[in-house]
């Protein structure tokens, strides 16, 4: 057997410019969760013991630190959990080593990550609980705004590009006060 | 130009591949014949006005969508979801 080493995909120190702050985000693992057609009261019942429920577009269902993340038509993540037995209600896949995490917060995240992403991101139009999917530059995201902040999901061999163009927005930004 | 996605809102439509009219919904059967297939594949209106045309969410859900707009207006009257829906393309 190859001798596989961990590395994590982020191993950036936090980073501060002005208002704003990035930190690398460890999510821990991340699962598809895929519903089969007509399946949702079946869905409905398997997370129910977890006390989430299946997220409406662009929300998230979360308890403690398991969150059910909308990413798609009839599909979310679930993440920071261990996936628990769907049956033939949802197909599941482990998505955890394809993806990558990083957090944005501070008075100015929002501003900063609007340079990037074509969306409104202040808190009036996008408060907490929300979870859209959206372009952040020409990269495919999952962004989901919580009481810290931003947390950003990027495909894992994107998110140093990732994080250096949100630390160009920074800069930009913090420069201009 | 904004496309109103059914599942992720108003959206730039840069966010979206264009992929032509939505004739492309109505397939013949295997056996419908020549004239059938060739108008499928190749014969398009090019309407001056309301046009129904297929765009794909690439930068947001994902899903195909099924766009009413107006070629002389560029106004936008609604986006529909191709998957689940119901009866041929008009
Ligand atoms: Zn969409």
């Amino acid at each position: 057997m190859p001798e596989l080493i961990a590395k994590p995909a982020l191993d950036h120190a936090p980073l501060i410019h002005g208002a704003c702050r990035m930190d690398p985000a460890e999510l821990g693992p991340i699962t598809s969760v895929a519903l089969y057609p007509g399946q949702e009261k079946a869905v409905a019942k398997v997370l129910k013991p977890l006390g989430l429920s299946f997220p409406a577009p662009n929300s998230l269902s979360a308890n403690g630190p398991v969150q059910l993340v909308w990413t798609g038509r009839d599909q979310a993540f679930l993440i920071g959990g261990e996936a628990p037995e769907f049956g033939t209600a949802a197909a599941t896949t482990d998505q955890s080593g394809g993806w990558a995490a990083l957090r944005v917060s501070g008075d100015a995240a929002a501003e900063v990550l609007m340079r990037q992403i074509p969306l409104d991101l202040r808190a009036q139009a996008f408060p907490p609980g929300r979870a859209v999917r959206a372009p952040l530059g020409h990269m495919s995201a999952v962004v989901i705004r919580d009481e810290a902040g931003f947390l950003i999901l990027i495909f894992r061999s994107m998110v140093r590009t990732a994080w250096h163009e949100i630390e160009t927005a920074m800069r930009s930004v913090a420069a201009r006060v | 130009m904004r496309i109103p996605c059914p599942l992720c809102g108003p959206r730039d439509r840069r966010e979206f591949t264009y992929y032509g009219s939505d004739d492309y919904l109505n397939r013949p059967s295997p056996d419908a014949g020549e004239a059938a297939w060739d108008d499928h594949l190749h014969l398009r209106a090019n309407p001056a006005g309301e046009t129904h045309d297929l765009w794909y969410h690439e930068a947001g859900c994902a899903q195909w969508l099924r766009v009413h707009r107006n070629t002389v207006s560029h106004e936008i009257y609604g986006a529909e979801l191709v998957a689940g829906r119901k009866g041929d393309a008009q």
